[in-house]
């Protein structure tokens, strides 16, 4: 184990943009002749749609078009998994933020007026809003055309784990816990809301430019409404003002919408979102009922039966792919020997549902790191004793099946740097427990939690990433991967791990603005994937390139390839008076007729998953991570302070130290806002909270100091030996906060966000 | 109407005054620093300096300008780009993620410690609450501020 030094200064190449106001963002671009195109919603959740009158609307000044779903040239519906995402509403309205009709006009201002002049015709029907219902047998279709396992019906998925035998093993225990948990509807809040500019350009390409987190799912989405081809389109990076896995399917959706606008009328068209459509559309955290069954047996978790349940809303989303990570990772990092999961995803009426950063562990250890304090209170241990006897160590297996030995398994070292920075078991033992001191009203607790992730898709999808390495003929270098820069800090992380492959400076690479008609498509820039798959494929072009010096250079520097030596910015044969600056190298390449360029991929290992057992190798490395809370409760008025946030990951390698200390202390502060502030509420189909006066994201006087603990065992099947920190930074502090008011409080909240209760005055306990 | 935007005049003629303050900036004169992330003045993306003052543009006219000296991030670097301390300070730090939030946060910051440039860190704290960020959870946006507090005063 090797524990990062902090404090080193920061470097990121786009910094300097961003500071000056200089970094363009979508909505920052014009072009000439640009029109601008905005949705038009409607006030149903649930309707059959008769007609949309155009009209009124196509006659206000400056209105250029109104476009509805009959002018659709290529394909109405689309989805990632399922197509079923009518980018126009075409036969019904399915959710509250369904888009019925498009207005482009010259000027925003006037599109935006308009939109108010298109009327909907429809007949509406009752909206199915409880996914317990739409669960049952004879429930209304959310999609009539839907089938799952040979009938119709709203599950969207059914994933299951079995494992040894869990009725008899509930049988065999000491006591058995059972408890219900729901979360809720979580917003991602990037800062920067949807946008979208298309230009129709001369060649008969459609050139997209974005707020997006996949430029390849963009341009499948642009592609399938235009009936165009993926070679039509092209997709081109800009700035984004963050994702958190928002800026997926909502985002191609919007440049999809513009794309169309741009194709019908020929012109460059802009679609920009305002905060209010971009909370009302876009995708939400699925919301999870979970139902947890958990037996104790000799001080061990010997049996969990848990039943999930998540909302998916109106569409499919990756609902299928979120809810599969919850199920693998279903009984948290422990040991557990008979599991029984079923985890539904279900079609509602409701807002859809899809990624955002945790992908579906945020749920889960909500339930499980608070059932485990449960289970250490009833065996009267502490609950740091109950974890280490049951943890995940070196060559454990895994609830399906995998063993973890091709890693060094950290979850203990983790925990125990914790442990150790917050003097935490002291510190448990003054919780309040409902008790305030005679002169205060403040409850004191800590609390933690302690979490293990499958890096990357696992065996969710195809995963494997590409990057171009080209040396140009000044010795400066072009570097690009298949990973997308949402305000991360990907790109940086590339460049940092070339120039340490390449022993140059950061100065000397120049990281190339991503199109996707210049590399391959990598997948998404989700699950934490960025820096290890992106990261390992700039290790294996650098090497390619490498290899390619070597061979070309070894006879002007009089040695073998094997001997020589990149290091100093130079690149160096047997002895160090012997070397090439990379403006001669080239040089002696172009002499050559060879060609100072590289194209590396990185193949994910192996994994597998059996679909009807859930047993397999779930992902092919694993994170580990815990974090910690100290808060007060106040028993009057049930306020809850936070005074300090402790977390301690395990990242693989760390390229970029500050960065990854930002990630940590933003997963931090949003799963703060996951414990005890946010929530997307949502009456009869309609989000009622639609800026951030009433959806609360934490502010700066919200959150307490905050300190990062940043674990480095680098990872022999990662080639950079990095792996993430993007998802695991954001899955472990609601339930951290959960144990820590428990603590204060001695009352135990199921529900995130935790809705304190305000304790009577003549009732101290 | 006159007014000072980064040390440079403009002459604004009447029909600007009722338009939306950050439209216009963005729009008009392509000072697209300044970003929309609500359109409530709830983020603090669109901060801008109005006499020393921070104000959220996307909640005004452009007739509020009238007669002051306006600050927006396109004016805070030096000649030939040279990065104020502050600026300087957010890159050292790690206090920049996805951007979106930092020309706000610049200004924000730089009107307070013209006011404070011996704050604590609760103070600090205080000072950018007006302001969103989801990237950083502020931790490394009150170190930058914190560090660059040395060179005013």
């Amino acid at each position: 184990m090797k524990q990062a030094e902090t404090g080193k200064k920061a470097w990121r190449n786009d910094a300097y943009s961003k500071v000056t106001g200089q970094a363009e963002y979508c909505d920052d671009l014009k072009v000439h002749g640009m029109a601008h195109a905005v949705p038009v919603y409607s006030s149903e959740v649930h309707a059959e749609i008769i007609s949309i009158e155009t009209e009124e609307a196509r006659s206000f000044p400056g209105v250029l078009s109104v476009i509805t779903a009959g002018d659709i040239p290529g394909e109405i519906r689309y989805g990632q998994i399922y197509k079923d995402y009518h980018m126009l509403a075409d036969d019904r309205i399915r959710f509250n933020g369904d888009v019925i009709a498009i207005v482009v006009a010259q000027k925003r201002e006037q599109a935006v007026a308009a939109a108010k002049l298109v009327r909907l015709n429809a007949k509406p029907l009752p909206p199915l809003l409880d996914p317990e219902e739409a669960l049952k047998d004879g429930a209304s279709l959310v999609h009539e055309d839907h089938i799952f396992e040979g009938k119709s019906c709203n599950i969207t998925n059914h994933h299951k784990i079995r494992r040894g035998n869990v009725s008899a093993a509930f049988k065999e225990c000491d006591f058995v816990i059972e408890r219900k948990f729901n979360t809720q509807y979580i917003e991602h809040s990037y800062l920067e809301p949807e946008s979208g500019l298309c230009i129709p350009r001369y060649d008969g390409v459609m050139e997209v430019m974005g707020s997006m987190q996949h430029p390849f799912s963009t341009r499948r989405f642009v592609a399938a409404i235009l009936g165009a081809k993926l070679s039509d389109v092209e997709v081109r990076s800009v700035a984004v003002g963050g994702g958190f896995g928002g800026k997926d399917d909502t985002a191609a959706l919007v440049c999809a919408r513009a794309a169309l606008a741009a194709k019908i009328l020929n012109k460059p068209v802009k679609m920009t979102y305002d905060r209010e459509w971009s909370f009302r559309e876009s995708y939400k955290r699925h919301p999870y009922i979970i139902y947890y069954k958990m037996g104790i047996k000799n001080g061990k978790i010997h049996a969990a039966e848990v039943k999930i349940i998540a909302d998916s809303g109106a569409y499919c989303s990756v609902t299928p792919w979120v809810t599969w990570r919850s199920t693998v990772q279903c009984c948290g990092p422990y040991e557990v020997e008979h599991v029984h999961c079923d985890t539904y995803g279900v079609y509602t009426n409701n807002v859809f549902t899809g990624a955002m950063r945790g992908f579906g562990s945020p749920q889960l250890n909500f339930a499980i790191e608070q059932l485990v304090d449960i289970a250490a209170e009833k065996l009267g241990i502490s609950p740091v004793e109950f974890r280490k006897q049951n943890m995940l160590r070196q060559g454990s297996t895994t609830i399906t099946g995998q063993v973890l030995d091709t890693h060094t398994v950290s979850l203990d070292q983790v925990f125990e740097e914790t442990l150790k920075r917050m003097d935490y078991e002291s510190k448990l033992a003054k919780c309040s427990r409902g008790r305030a001191d005679e002169n205060s009203d403040e409850l004191y607790g800590t609390g933690l939690a302690l979490s293990y992730r499958g890096m990357s898709l696992g065996a969710e999808g195809m995963d494997f990433n590409s990057a171009i390495i080209n040396v140009q003929p000044d010795g400066s270098i072009l570097l690009e991967a298949a990973i997308h820069e949402n305000g991360q800090g990907a790109e940086s992380a590339f460049i940092l791990i070339a120039a340490g492959e390449l022993g140059t400076s950061v100065d000397r690479i120049r990281y190339r603005q991503p199109s996707t008609s210049n590399i391959p498509d990598g997948g998404t820039t989700v699950a934490s994937r960025g820096t290890i798959m992106g990261g390992g494929a700039v290790v294996t072009a650098t090497r390619e390139l490498k290899r390619k010096l070597a061979m070309a250079l070894c006879c002007r520097l009089s040695c073998n390839p094997g001997d020589i030596r990149f290091f100093n910015d130079r690149i160096y044969g047997k002895t160090d008076d012997v070397f090439l600056t990379y403006e001669q190298a080239v040089h002696e390449m172009y002499l050559q007729q060879e060609i100072p360029y590289a194209f590396g991929v990185f193949k994910a290992p192996k994994v597998s998953w059996d679909e009807e057992t859930g047993k397999g190798n779930a992902y092919f490395t694993w994170v580990y991570g815990c974090q910690a809370v100290e808060l007060t409760v106040n028993r009057k008025t049930g306020k809850v302070k936070l005074l300090n946030m402790t977390a301690a990951h395990e990242v693989g390698r760390a390229i970029n130290m500050p960065m990854i200390l930002g990630q940590i202390y933003g997963g931090m502060a949003m799963g703060a806002g996951y414990g005890l502030m946010e929530e997307v509420k949502v009456k009869d189909g309609i989000i009622q909270n639609t800026n951030f006066n009433t959806y609360k994201i934490p502010r700066a006087a919200d959150l307490p100091e905050m300190q990062a603990i940043v674990i480095e065992n680098g990872d022999p099947l990662s080639p950079s030996g990095a792996k993430g920190i993007g998802e695991p930074a954001n899955e472990l502090m609601a339930p951290a906060i959960a144990n820590a008011v428990y603590n204060a409080t001695g009352i135990r909240y199921y529900s995130s966000p935790l809705k304190i209760t305000v304790e009577n005055e003549n009732n101290n306990k | 109407m006159k007014t000072t935007i980064n040390n440079k005049v403009y002459e604004l003629n009447d029909e600007a005054a009722d338009r939306n303050l950050l439209d216009y900036l963005r729009e008009e004169l392509d000072l697209t620093g300044a970003k929309n992330g609500c359109g409530k003045g709830l983020c603090g993306a669109c901060t801008i300096l109005a006499d020393n003052k921070a104000v959220k543009a996307c909640r005004q006219k452009v007739s509020f300008i009238d007669g002051k000296e306006v600050l927006t991030i396109e004016g805070m670097s030096g000649p030939g780009g040279k990065l104020h301390p502050l600026q300087q300070s957010f890159i050292d730090c790690g206090a920049v993620q996805c951007g979106f939030c930092t020309p706000g946060m610049i200004l924000t910051a730089h009107a307070f410690l013209l006011k404070n440039n011996n704050p604590s860190r609760d103070e600090v704290r205080k000072a950018i609450t007006p302001n969103l960020c989801r990237c950083t959870g502020y931790q490394q946006i009150i170190d930058a501020i914190m560090n660059a507090a040395v060179n005013y005063g």
